[in-house]
């Protein structure tokens, strides 16, 4: 860990350490790891609510008559599918294909675009971004980033909407799945998107710094009687993970691209523009990927896995783990790895090399968890 | 505020030892059950497997991380704890207690000198 006075703090900050949170660096941010355990902030969110500081994520604006032309040739899904107030989930790739970031993309109003990105990646993503915006290609688009103005708090779970109605009250519109709407809370801008990481229902809601700690604080205030609890970085790492919704820096990065990652679903190989890596995917679908990021699970109680534990078959080295965790819902150890494409196959029994020893696994479907609807 | 029982020895990475004879106990301290919080899963030596004083002789799981377990003292290990592979959350709820790890026949006794009592490790941990 690096030293604490150097590590960057969220408006959030003193809330977090009136709440009791264990605090940890994470990508240089001072952040929540836990407040009570993270099996209990992960049962929370599943049974009833949680909320997540996610502040440290970056918010950029786009806008301007040629913003949706730039954007769709910047990045995999096809822009132009966005009705105003619709957003989704897309990738910025490298020349190569390989993933610089995910993030979701809104599109606020006629024009004008918000995307919501990796904290870790706000640098990269923004040289990048302002490369590809160099004159004349960038002629009529606008780009801000505004990560340092915004804080932003992840409402998750199968109560998060009644709690939030409960906060903003009647005239809230309340978006649907994958819509952003604004609002005044107290005379003060905020923007509620019906998105998440955590498989579960729930909402993110972005607004300036200088009300998170009030609306942290009603939040929790409203959410008392649904039983909401803060939550950490810990408890958000294993909602993900059974929810099979990848992290960047883990189970995406430079060198692998969405197809090989799952994510065709979110590349638009259809779409007319041209974004960075196109012809590397076009080329990949064709012939097929060599490696694919693929679900396991431990069988019986052997040890969770963890990153880079390295995957056999028999004695073939076939991949390797890139997340992984005891999960707390299924009571067993859960991973995601790629492997080679002939080992993805779910039913596949593979095995996990721990400390030494072989730990017996299974290829399993994707995802984990599903939350019912 | 940790637990700190007068009666045992302390090494700086967070073990605790019972010496009975020329036998110790081995555990992990409330303070870092504490720090790991949430534990899921325990590897344990085997009985027969001998040990340096500061070597890795288990590994203990929570949520987040694997962390090596260190022997405070060198010996032959004589006894598991076979109870913590079914039930693991014993070492956050019984640091000292039915969470004990291995015990070792003690090679070095002389080695116990080197460790803390409870008035050295609670400064240490500023408890």
């Amino acid at each position: 860990m690096s030293d604490p006075a150097t590590l960057q703090k969220t408006a959030l900050f003193a809330a977090h350490q009136k709440l009791g949170a264990r605090l940890v660096d994470f990508g240089g941010w001072h952040m929540p790891v836990q407040y009570t355990g993270i099996i209990e902030e992960h049962k929370a969110v599943r049974e009833a609510a949680g909320v997540f500081d996610i502040s440290h994520m970056g918010e950029f604006f786009v806008s301007g008559p040629f913003a949706k032309s730039f954007l769709n040739g910047l990045l995999t899904n096809d822009v132009a599918k966005l009705a105003i107030g619709q957003g989704q989930y897309t990738l910025m790739l490298n020349e190569q294909g390989g993933v610089i970031d995910d993030l979701i993309i809104y599109h606020l109003r006629e024009g004008q675009y918000f995307l919501v990105v990796n904290a870790s990646k706000i640098d990269e993503d923004r040289a990048w971004m302002e490369q590809k915006l160099k004159l004349p290609a960038g002629a009529g688009i606008f780009f801000s980033d505004r990560s340092s103005m915004y804080s932003a708090v992840a409402l998750q779970g199968p109560k998060a909407l009644e709690i939030a109605r409960a906060l903003l009250g009647a005239g809230w519109p309340e978006p649907k799945r994958n819509e952003i709407t604004g609002y005044s809370w107290n005379c003060q801008e905020i923007l509620a998107a019906r998105t998440g990481y955590t498989g579960e229902d729930g909402i993110e809601i972005f607004f300036k710094n200088e009300i998170a700690e009030n609306f942290l604080f009603a939040l929790l205030e409203a959410g008392k009687p649904f039983g909401l609890k803060p939550c950490g970085l810990g408890a958000r790492d294993t909602l993900r993970l059974e929810a099979c919704l990848p992290l960047n820096g883990n189970d995406l990065s430079e060198k692998r691209t969405p197809l090989e990652a799952g994510l065709g679903f979110f590349v638009s190989l259809t779409k007319e523009a041209v974004f960075p890596g196109k012809e590397v995917l076009l080329r990949q679908k064709s012939e097929g990927v060599k490696e694919k990021l693929i679900a396991f699970r431990v069988k019986e109680k052997g040890p969770p896995p963890r990153p880079h534990y390295p995957l056999f078959q028999g004695d073939a080295h076939v991949g390797e783990v890139t997340s992984g965790a005891p999960s707390p819902t299924l009571g067993y150890g859960i991973g995601l790895a790629y492997v080679k494409t002939a080992c993805a196959e779910p039913g596949t029994a593979l095995e996990l090399e721990v400390r030494g020893s072989r730990v017996p696994v299974e290829v399993v479907k994707k995802p984990f968890y599903k939350r019912a609807i | 505020m940790s637990n700190i029982p007068e009666q045992l020895r302390y090494a700086a990475s967070h073990e605790w030892i019972k010496v009975d004879g020329d036998t110790g106990t081995v555990g992990i301290t409330d303070h870092a059950q504490h720090e790991l919080s949430d534990v899921v899963y325990v590897d344990l030596p085997k009985v027969g497997a001998k040990i340096a004083a500061g070597a890795v002789a288990a590994v203990v799981e929570s949520v987040k991380a694997a962390s090596d377990i260190y022997s405070p003292v060198g010996g032959e290990v004589v006894e598991v704890n076979a109870g913590l592979v079914k039930q693991p959350e014993l070492v956050n709820t019984d640091p000292y207690g039915a969470a004990w790890l291995f015990r070792l026949k003690l090679s070095a006794p002389a080695e116990l000198d080197a460790l803390q009592d409870a008035a050295g490790y609670k400064a240490q941990i500023g408890g």
